[in-house]
């Protein structure tokens, strides 16, 4: 394992930089966005053949696939931060759990249908108002990612938040379904607004926003949903979750090893 | 769908993309929704993945009255020997191309 990997402590002197982050630095942050990408992706793949209806099924299967197209081009971006010629699909396929940087929330299982959806209002909120605010990164190529995947993600929460609110204000069962989805995948949240070294770093110079900023946004827009779709937002508590540092639920070796195993197994094979 | 029960699917749609500006939109096909937002995001995931449209309407199959199959014959064939209603007996100079 890399030493790019061992810590998020800036290095020595590096606020010194005049152009920004180091390189390393860069590469970690640009991980933990397309580590969540990839691994959301690959949880919403699981659904293709099991939706509750076909038209779900590619809706699905449509999120999925622009999440895997955010995650090629974040993970490209990293692998030439990083300098050492990794490019996406070493990075994508060829790195353990341990390495992975996505908050852990992106890998918990996909359960019925209602908590796939809760999950994926989280996240959607979440990742619009951190890529609104991307759009203005200092790192162009960065800004021009998000530029991107603004527009995907703007579908993507009309799609989620659209359906929370036909669960939540529903039927008797599919309103306790997602209640208990909510509350279940709430503690979750709290990871994705703290700020560690690696991201005050980013903010210093610019390449990223406060997160603060980035938590008052996302109650802003999720307050509304869960109003429309009679869910009580609930309690933030305490939590003990680092999957931005590499420290996973067992969920996401599982999905890994699935994820990974035509590499592993065939290594270096294409079509 | 657990059930092939078709009172409790959702109803159907009729969805017409409109594929730039300009054009008409076209009936593309159809699809199952629980209401028309439901049927416009399925119809933007279904019929528009390839950049087929820039608009797309929806409309409640049942809300669409069709012509009876078996008037077809009164309905169309008077217009059969009508071929004066075609502009076929005009001279098109050859300088005019794009008629």
């Amino acid at each position: 394992m890399s030493a790019a990997f061992g810590t998020d402590a800036p290095a020595p002197g590096s606020c010194a930089r005049p152009h920004g982050p180091d390189e390393g630095a860069l590469f970690r942050y640009l991980l933990r966005l397309g580590d969540l990408s990839l691994v959301l992706g690959q949880r919403l793949g699981e659904w293709l053949g099991h939706s509750p209806a076909l038209e779900e099924d590619l809706g699905l299967a449509n999120i999925a696939l622009d999440l895997i197209g955010q995650a090629r081009l974040l993970l490209s971006y990293a692998g030439e931060a990083e300098g050492r010629g990794r490019g996406e699909d070493e990075l994508a396929f060829l790195r353990e759990h341990r390495e992975y940087r996505n908050p852990i929330l992106a890998e918990q299982p996909n359960g019925d249908f209602g908590c796939t959806i809760v999950r994926q209002v989280l996240i959607d909120a979440y990742q619009l108002e951190l890529y609104e605010r991307l759009e203005a990164s200092s790192d162009p190529r960065l800004a021009a990612i998000a530029a991107k995947s603004v527009k995907e993600i703007r579908y993507h929460l009309r799609y989620s938040g659209g359906w929370l609110v036909r669960l939540g204000d529903g039927t008797e069962e599919s309103h306790a379904r997602v209640r208990s989805a909510l509350d279940a995948l709430w503690p979750y949240t709290a990871e994705l607004f703290a700020e560690d070294t690696l991201d005050r770093m980013m903010a210093e110079h610019g390449v990223a926003p406060r997160l603060a900023e980035v938590h008052a946004g996302w109650l802003r827009r999720l307050d509304p949903i869960l109003a429309e779709a009679t869910l009580e937002r609930p309690r933030d508590r305490p939590y003990s979750w680092h999957g931005k540092r590499g420290e996973h639920s067992e969920h996401l070796g599982y999905l890994l090893a699935e994820m990974q195993y035509l590499q592993r197994a065939y290594p270096g094979a294409r079509w | 769908m657990s059930t092939l029960d078709v009172s409790r699917q959702w109803p159907l749609y009729e969805v017409f993309v409109r594929a730039r500006g300009g054009l008409d939109h076209k009936h593309v096909g159809s699809l199952h929704a629980a209401d028309a937002r439901m049927a416009i995001d399925h119809a933007r995931d279904l019929y528009t993945r390839r950049l087929e449209g820039v608009s797309i309407w929806v409309v409640a199959s049942k809300d669409i009255t069709a012509s009876d199959p078996s008037e077809t014959e009164s309905l169309f064939e008077p217009a059969r020997d009508k071929i004066y209603r075609h502009p076929t007996f005009y001279e098109i100079p050859d300088e005019v191309k794009t008629l």
